[in-house]
């Protein structure tokens, strides 16, 4: 927080005297100094090359599946990072995009041929309609603040999931959805294959990041923030508030609608559980994660928290994952390196210790093998305690970790907690492999909400965002 | 007319549990001006504490002590470990973003929510939990006239809700800790300049609202009968909204709004069809809160610089 008093150039004299010093301060400044297209052709050019390194039908699906949520956190920050609008029925617009795509290039409609229009005519026409969706959304907006509006744009969520359930069932298909769309097409030319879809959902993001920086820049984008900081003394500047929180929810409408018709193209059907609250939040992961309010950060955030959840789903992965992450967590935040060896030594020394006493007073409570597979498994077969029915043990233990997190962090003395530093890791490590890598869809869940607590805790600006200084 | 009687019964249940809900949401809005999305998981967690309550003494079917102990048992272990849990969550998830952007700790909620419930899944897992309430409770006790019933159970949720509100009302305002709870709700900083201590106070406040909400999940269990971990997800949207209808920060209306929303949920069901049940609910509550966000016993909120 920043002192009260001052400007924003006086608050952040800090930060400018902590400017990084030798060569990571160079690389920053050059960083700062390339102008941002360079930047975007080069992930382009990352992003166009991965297809190349020919994966397989599975890679190629998480990789469309990354971009996809990197274009909603994109769609999302506009509302929630610049304008600081709270919506939570953003999800809706995504299922919307998808349904009109469908509608519009499927047999629902107009039996008994359906409609099949080409993708230039379909998406646009689903994008107007979403943008003035968006609009209708956000009228509420113009009265209601903050957790009103919250609540309001979560109903109208909760509505669209109703209504694609329940209502005109026979055109809208229920729960059984809408199968059998037809893939994009336009002149001709038809996207059949993964990877069609990967390089066009990497052209249609690369075209949403140059727009959105654009608007970013432009008089719009500033206004957006004096919205989010103050709506007051926006308002007294002569910013036209109510027009701009609409025109936020109809741009991150569009995005969503545009990220949806992809979607509903590349499945080749759509149901209404694609569309559900816990997606939604998996979008506010990705976006907090990489900071709101940041482009970057918001596809950094969307491809992170993708990934990493696809990496959860195989357990021997996920092992490296989860010890990979503890490691790269300890090297970086402990210093000095004695006490980094101290810690990494002494969690060995103390898993061996915990299973040879345990192991000697009960066989049967270190019976079970660790579930992690490969070198990883072999590695802790000894180390970890698993019992042979690790079920309730690892339930136990799991409620003994979250206290335990909970005190550390709580915890002032950095000796004291630096030495229980070490069987806390070690209990972790215990619930990770006897429950955790277990029902790995479960653990994506617990850890996209662990993600929204940590990051709004310990680091709201995420990963790439800045800090907001509060000029009082 | 029996069965327009049937529909009152049954939404003054339902919404005597919403009420209780929303009691929880509208005092820590109250305090901290926090949409405590947890509140309603923390309903569900009541819900799961009374089933293991009952569990532990025999279950249903095999109760080792008299039913009324056993209710006693499943409403206070319920009430006070959710209560020590909303406690807890205040102290480590709200209380360190209590100046942060108001959009931080709605965010936060946010989280705690879906870890809550996606912990409790991990834990007891996606099975449907089954009270059994018929086989210790039965429902033929009652008052049946004609073809128009009410059991014991929607008796007992009715007087108990009502007694509950009573008590808060008179512990909001009789206690010392109500009018530090009503000092803080107007303006924190003044509050605390008066040598009211903040912390405790929105701490008992969040312990109050939690308990309330794990005595509403068991009720909601002995009514219901069936208890899995997404129970309270809409059950808690709707507490919220009942707040909001009832103009948040005002009790009775939190009241009110919970008996009003109930009704509204149980005509919809019995007249229209179940099936758009939710709908015709949310799309009644949106508009609701478009014509008058300040809610039926609220005041309009004058933003002052």
């Amino acid at each position: 927080m920043a002192p009260i008093g001052v400007d924003e150039w006086v608050a952040r004299q800090g930060e400018r005297a902590e400017e990084l010093p030798g060569w990571r301060g160079d690389a920053a400044r050059f960083f700062a100094r390339v102008g941002w297209w360079p930047k975007l052709a080069v992930i382009g050019l990352l992003g166009a090359l991965f297809p190349v390194l020919s994966p397989n039908d599975f890679q190629l699906q998480v990789g469309i599946n990354a971009l996809l949520l990197a274009m909603l956190a994109l769609g999302l920050n506009i509302s929630v990072g610049w304008a600081g609008l709270l919506d939570l029925g953003y999800i809706a617009f995504y299922g919307f995009g998808a349904y009109g795509f469908a509608l519009l290039s499927s047999q629902q409609l107009h039996s008994p041929d359906g409609i099949h229009l080409q993708a230039w005519q379909s998406i646009p026409m689903v994008l107007i309609a979403a943008a003035i969706l968006g609009l209708l959304v956000g009228l509420p907006s113009r009265r209601l603040i903050g957790d009103y509006l919250a609540i309001v744009t979560l109903f109208f969520g909760e509505v669209w999931l109703e209504f694609t359930t329940n209502v005109a069932t026979d055109k809208l298909g229920g729960p059984n959805g809408i199968p059998s769309i037809d893939p994009i097409k336009g002149f001709g030319q038809q996207i059949l294959t993964l990877k069609g879809y990967y390089y066009f959902l990497l052209v249609a993001i690369l075209v949403v990041i140059a727009s959105l920086h654009l608007l970013d820049q432009s008089r719009t984008g500033r206004a957006w923030r004096a919205v989010r900081e103050d709506p007051l003394a926006a308002n007294m500047m002569t910013i036209p508030v109510n027009r701009l929180k609409l025109m936020a929810f109809s741009f991150g409408a569009v995005v969503a609608a545009l990220a949806g018709t992809i979607f509903a193209a590349s499945q080749g059907g759509v149901f209404p559980t694609d569309f559900d609250t816990p997606f939604l939040i998996l979008i506010y992961a990705g976006l907090i994660l990489g900071g709101s309010g940041s482009i970057a950060g918001a596809v950094l955030g969307g491809l992170v928290v993708s990934v990493t959840l696809e990496f959860l789903r195989n357990p021997t992965e996920a092992g490296y994952l989860f010890y990979g992450m503890i490691i790269l967590t300890l090297v970086a935040r402990t210093r000095p390196w004695v006490k980094l060896a101290g810690i990494v030594v002494g969690t060995v020394a103390f898993g061996y210790a915990a299973h040879a006493i345990v192991g000697a007073v009960s066989s049967a409570a270190t019976a079970g093998s660790p579930h992690s597979g490969g070198w990883v498994g072999d590695l802790l077969g000894n180390w970890v305690i698993v019992p042979a029915n690790p079920k309730n043990f690892g339930n136990i233990c799991f409620v003994i970790l979250i206290c335990a997190l909970i005190a550390l962090v709580q915890m002032k003395r950095s000796t004291l907690r630096t030495v229980l530093l070490i069987p806390v890791i070690y209990l972790a490590a215990c619930v990770w492999e006897s429950r955790l890598a277990v029902e790995p869809s479960i653990t994506r869940q617990i850890l996209i909400g662990a993600i929204l607590i940590v990051m709004m805790n310990w680091r709201p600006q995420g990963l790439l965002g800045r800090r907001r200084v509060e000029v009082v | 007319m029996h069965f327009f009687l049937q529909q009152v019964v049954n939404g003054l249940t339902t919404g005597s549990l919403y009420a209780l809900i929303a009691l929880g949401y509208s005092m820590v809005y109250g305090v901290l001006k926090l949409l405590n999305f947890a509140h309603g998981d923390l309903y569900m967690l009541g819900a799961f504490v009374g089933y293991f309550v009952l569990q532990w003494f025999g279950g249903a079917d095999g109760l080792s002590i008299p039913v009324p102990l056993v209710l006693l048992f499943m409403f206070t272990a319920a009430a006070f470990s959710m209560g020590g849990l909303g406690m807890a969550i205040e102290r480590f998830a709200y209380r360190p973003l209590r100046d942060a952007p108001r959009i931080a700790p709605l965010i936060t909620a946010l989280g705690v929510s879906f870890f809550l419930e996606n912990a409790v899944l991990w834990l007891f897992g996606a099975q449907t939990r089954i009270y059994n309430t018929p086989e210790f409770i039965s429902f033929k006790t009652g008052i049946h006239i004609g073809a128009f019933s009410i059991d014991i159970v929607r008796i007992m949720v009715i007087v108990l809700s009502l007694a509950l509100m009573f008590a808060l009302r008179e512990i909001v305002n009789r206690t010392t800790l109500g009018k530090s709870m009503r000092a803080v709700a107007i303006d924190r900083e003044a509050a605390e300049m008066l040598g009211i201590n903040v912390d405790r106070t929105i701490a008992l406040t969040f312990f109050l609202g939690s308990a309330l909400a794990g005595i509403a999940g068991v009720m909601a269990g002995l009514v219901f009968n069936q208890v899995y971990n997404l129970i309270g997800f809409v059950a808690g949207l709707k507490a919220f909204t009942a707040a909001v209808v009832g103009g948040i920060g005002s009790l009775p209306g939190a009241v009110l709004g919970g008996l009003l929303i109930g009704l509204a949920e149980s005509f919809a069901a019995g007249y229209i069809s179940s099936t758009y049940q939710n709908l015709i609910v949310f799309g009644v509550l949106i508009v609701v809160m478009l014509v008058r966000p300040s809610g039926l016993l609220g005041h309009a909120k004058i933003e002052k610089v």
